[in-house]
């Protein structure tokens, strides 16, 4: 079966004052229709960089693809595109949502203009239909009185009101995929929960594939079933959601488990830090980035990459742990 | 049990290689940010006007430091060859007095250069004063030296020094305070935004909340983190003060005779125009090229030195 | 010495700032204590007051009205010795790992700060010596005293930020959100060492921080905050167990939790409408407009903040039964 999206082996560098920063350094994974994959991992690790990669948005220079990445939109490498292709295929088959909505929209034109102007680009509609259609969206992502929001400017609505909007813009022509740059860490815990149940409501309706970034656990427990987690600019693990929480196989998400406290539960032991700090990544480690704060660190680590190992279906990680040698 | 995926090469590897051993701590730390002076080397490189004007700069400041290598007296007069042109002896010929005018070109440059970059020196030190205990200090303070500030700048300088110079005797002492008394203003404007942006930041409400005095915190923590901010505002005030003091000594304000300045060259120059008119180009050119050099400078330190650029 | 004794006592304070024409009611009314050697922890929705609160506990700001004593002395009227006392035995950890460190200084001077204001040490030497033991106490190495701030990462800022507080001895210390810039990996290591140095040295927090999580498991007792008022204040195991708060029961629901089980199976309690603007909060209840079992009572008469049980502190007229 072929998937909607496929990313094989990213490289992605950014040319900066002090030197090349390869920020995602062979990235694979897939999405399918329906799915709702998360890509986890802490600032730096590359996972925004590989989204505003799958939406062309990659400015070069700085930025440069490195030769050899594919990214397969339903089987056609988006990377061939040129840019009136890119067009075409940003908004009507791939939208995004940023995390910060007040610097996504344009505060000189007023929500119902960024929304028609986007449906009158990708559709054949007149601008009374186009209207009308921008007032549904608006109903559907649940803001009230879309008539009188429709004629508002981007600074009349409130943080969580404009996440809503800058989803309404991304929804308009029914993209297949979705993809989420941190949509709510700029938010508060109670408008975060009602963007999150309200993206897994449209979802559901429109059976769009979504991809989630986000540092957040909690986030990623509550929407994905699928998880992606990076670390120094590669995928380290990736599995379902149970696959990921219950029996995580890379130490690093194990740590991560362990490092954030539970809520629902009564504890008393210690957080488990990970220690040290993310690697430079403009002189990224030999081996494995996350040896030098692994816990079960091997000498091969320190000067091979470690290889890929699948465990159940679909769940696989990065670690040489695995291999038939390693003491157990 | 775990499936390999990956191509076979990279996982073959033998058993000996696979002894645990310790971990070691080690700190991997990128430096992003640089020093000063490498974003001002940077920046030169980049910018091959200002390096070409720093280059201009440098010539014109070091010919007037050593003007006494030249083997003619300014002063000294060569009545036999008057106005002579541009020749192997003289470079840029004689004056009306024979004087030759490469040497008085230079010893001018030396008050022209003194007079500004002393202006400058004594206007960044009241500026910054008066600034950052007007953002500092804030209520009435600020608002009275603020009203202050407005005065000086909203008055006609050059007629008001003009004005004084007919109770003081002017030399390079008092041509230097007056100059530096209108021009501080700007810099204190400039300190003073700077200081009210400072003060709310954190690490001067650190240093509050450890007891440190007010007068402490100006001097360590508000003014070292606006250096760049004064270093700009300096560079332009210097090319400023070289401008006024050229036009002060061309009106016959500047500094006494028989020391000249290239303003008082120009004036010199005045009534020969028709007859050569290199006597008035000398010293004109001097002074353009200094302050455009000034000024270039001054716009590439401001680029250089923002650190929003830097990212 | 007695271990109820309260350290922080604060009563009815409140703080406005001017906002254009109107008032915004940054801290309104609120009273609390905090005990020697606990942990309070202040959460709440970014503009509820809580870092204003924390500010204005420790006198960088002025109040409006009501008092804070500290060790039974008021805050904003020390004078003098007091005063200089005062900065040595109450400090605070930002939130903002850059903007906290001067980038102007080295490591070693900006700890070493505090070590000279108090004049704390005879000699340079001494001061060295106790500068390098700080740094070791916060994870990092005596060869940093050399560096300058810009060469460090995040969380190594933070440890700086947090030796420079230490450096004083102080008593009291108000951690305002010092974990929220940081990556979840390193924010472990952070709250680790605050809680490994409060039992060493015997301090007492004022914990604040939007995760509510994170001030679950470092605190003793849980303020919540709304709105520049306070909701509700408990002890931590309970607040997770007993909420009576409607607020707080609705704040509880909506943190993701990272199980997907869990999150399958929980039922969330939806806020309707918008959180008001504190320049012209709701009267009566400030949480009246979004709260579903709101009454007339609740709309035109505020609620005070009662202790409902042994230690569980709730403003709500609900619980008025």
């Amino acid at each position: 079966m072929s998937h909607l999206l496929e990313v094989k082996d990213l490289k992605v560098s950014y040319h900066s004052y002090a030197g090349e920063v390869q920020s995602v350094r062979g990235v694979n994974f897939t999405v399918d229709t329906g799915e709702s994959v998360a890509i986890v991992g802490e600032s730096g690790c590359g996972k925004s960089v590989t989204a505003k990669t799958i939406m062309g948005l990659i400015q070069t220079p700085p930025g440069e693809i490195k030769k050899g990445s594919q990214i397969l939109f339903e089987g056609k490498n988006l990377l061939d595109m040129n840019e009136k292709e890119w067009q075409a295929y940003r908004g009507s088959d791939c939208a995004i949502v940023f995390q910060d909505a007040l610097a996504a929209l344009n505060p000189t034109l007023t929500i119902g203009r960024q929304i028609t102007e986007k449906i009158m680009i990708h559709t054949d509609m007149n601008k009374e239909d186009a209207m009308k259609e921008a007032e549904r969206l608006l109903t559907l992502v649940g803001i009230p009185n879309p008539a009188k929001r429709l004629k508002q400017y981007p600074h009349e609505f409130s943080g969580g009101m404009r996440q809503r909007a800058m989803i309404a813009i991304a929804l308009a022509c029914q993209p297949k995929l979705l993809i989420a740059d941190e949509p709510t860490t700029a938010l508060d815990v109670t408008i975060q929960a009602d963007i999150i149940d309200l993206l897994k409501d449209l979802q559901k309706e429109f059976q769009m594939a979504v991809i989630m970034i986000t540092h957040d656990l909690g986030i990623v427990a509550d929407i994905a079933t699928k998880i992606v987690v990076m670390y120094a600019g590669k995928v380290v693990e990736t599995g379902s959601n149970y696959d990921v929480f219950y029996n995580p196989r890379h130490p690093y998400t194990q740590a991560l488990l362990r490092a954030v406290p539970r809520l629902d539960v009564e504890e008393d032991q210690e957080l488990e830090s990970i220690e040290g700090t993310p690697p430079n990544m403009i002189a990224p480690p030999a081996g494995c980035a996350f040896c030098t704060r692994c816990k079960h660190c091997m000498k091969i680590c320190q000067k091979m990459e470690p290889p890929t190992y699948e465990f159940e279906d679909g769940h696989t990680a990065q670690c040489w742990l695995y291999h038939e040698y390693a003491q157990k | 049990m775990a499936k390999l995926v990956s191509p076979l090469t990279q996982a073959a590897i033998n058993a000996e290689e696979f002894a645990k051993v310790e971990r070691e701590k080690s700190y991997v730390e990128a430096s992003f940010e640089r020093g000063l002076l490498h974003h001002l080397g940077k920046a030169l490189k980049d910018n091959k006007l200002a390096l070409l004007c720093l280059i201009i700069l440098c010539i014109i400041i070091f010919s007037s430091v050593f003007a006494f290598l030249s083997p003619y007296d300014p002063d000294a007069m060569d009545v036999m060859l008057k106005m002579a042109p541009p020749s192997a002896e003289h470079w840029f010929g004689t004056d009306e007095l024979g004087r030759d005018s490469f040497t008085r070109a230079l010893y001018g440059g030396r008050v022209s250069l003194t007079v500004g970059f002393a202006a400058m020196v004594v206007s960044v030190i009241i500026g910054t004063t008066v600034g950052s205990i007007s953002g500092y200090v804030g209520g009435t303070v600020d608002a009275v030296l603020m009203r202050i500030v407005d005065i000086f700048q909203s008055v006609p300088s050059l007629l008001l020094i003009i004005v004084f110079f007919s109770f003081v005797p002017n030399n390079m002492m008092t041509l230097v305070v007056m100059l530096a008394l209108f021009s501080w203003s700007g810099v204190a404007r400039i300190v003073r935004a700077q200081t009210l942006t400072l003060k709310e930041r954190d690490f001067v409400i650190a240093a509050k909340t450890l007891g440190v005095s007010h007068p402490m915190i100006i001097l360590k923590h508000i003014i070292p983190n606006m250096t760049t901010q004064i270093i700009v505002a300096a560079s332009l005030s210097v090319a400023s003060a070289i401008l006024d003091e050229s036009a002060l000594s061309f009106l016959g304000y500047g500094v006494a005779l028989p020391k000249s300045s290239w303003g008082s060259m120009l004036q010199n120059a005045q009534q020969y125009i028709l007859y050569d008119p290199l006597l008035a180009l000398i010293p004109g050119a001097f002074i353009l090229l200094t302050v455009l050099c000034l000024n270039i400078l001054g716009d590439m330190l401001q680029h250089a030195l923002d650190p929003k650029l830097h990212k | 010495m007695n271990q109820n004794e309260k350290i922080l006592e604060v009563s009815h304070l409140k703080k406005y700032f001017k906002a254009g024409k109107g008032v915004l009611k940054a801290v309104d009314d609120v009273s609390f204590f905090i005990r020697k050697g606990e942990t309070l922890g202040v959460v709440g929705e970014s503009g509820c007051g809580k870092t204003t609160c924390g500010r204005t506990c420790i006198g960088i700001y002025d109040r409006t009205e009501g008092e804070v004593l500290y060790k039974g002395k008021d805050v904003h009227s020390l004078k003098g010795q007091d005063k200089k006392d005062f900065t040595k035995e109450v400090q605070i950890i930002f939130q903002d790992p850059y903007s906290s460190l001067d980038p102007k200084m080295k490591v070693g001077d900006i700890i070493a700060e505090g070590l000279r204001a108090h004049k704390m040490c005879a000699s340079k030497e001494e001061e060295r010596k106790v500068v390098n033991d700080l740094l070791e106490t916060v994870g990092l190495n005596a060869e940093h005293a050399t560096r300058y701030v810009h060469e460090f990462s995040g969380g190594q800022r933070q440890r700086i930020g947090i030796a420079r507080a230490l450096a004083v001895e102080p008593e009291f210390i108000v951690c305002d959100e010092p974990i929220s810039a940081l990556d979840v990996s390193i924010q472990a290591q952070i709250v680790n060492l605050l809680i490994r140095l409060q039992k060493e040295k015997g301090l007492t927090y004022m914990f604040i921080a939007h995760d509510l999580s994170m001030v679950k498991h470092i605190s003793d007792r849980v303020c919540v905050m709304y709105l520049g008022t306070i909701a509700e204040i408990t002890d931590s195991g309970s607040l997770y167990s007993n909420p009576l708060h409607p607020y707080t029961q609705a704040l509880l629901s909506a943190i993701p939790i990272p199980d997907p089980k869990v999150e399958e199976a929980k039922n969330r309690i939806k806020l309707e409408g918008e959180l008001p603007s504190p320049i012209n909060p709701p009267e009566g209840c400030r949480f009246q407009n979004r709260c579903k079992y709101a009454c007339d009572r609740c709309r035109c008469e505020r609620p005070e903040l009662k202790e409902v049980e042994p230690g569980h502190w709730v403003a709500c007229h609900l619980t008025d039964k």
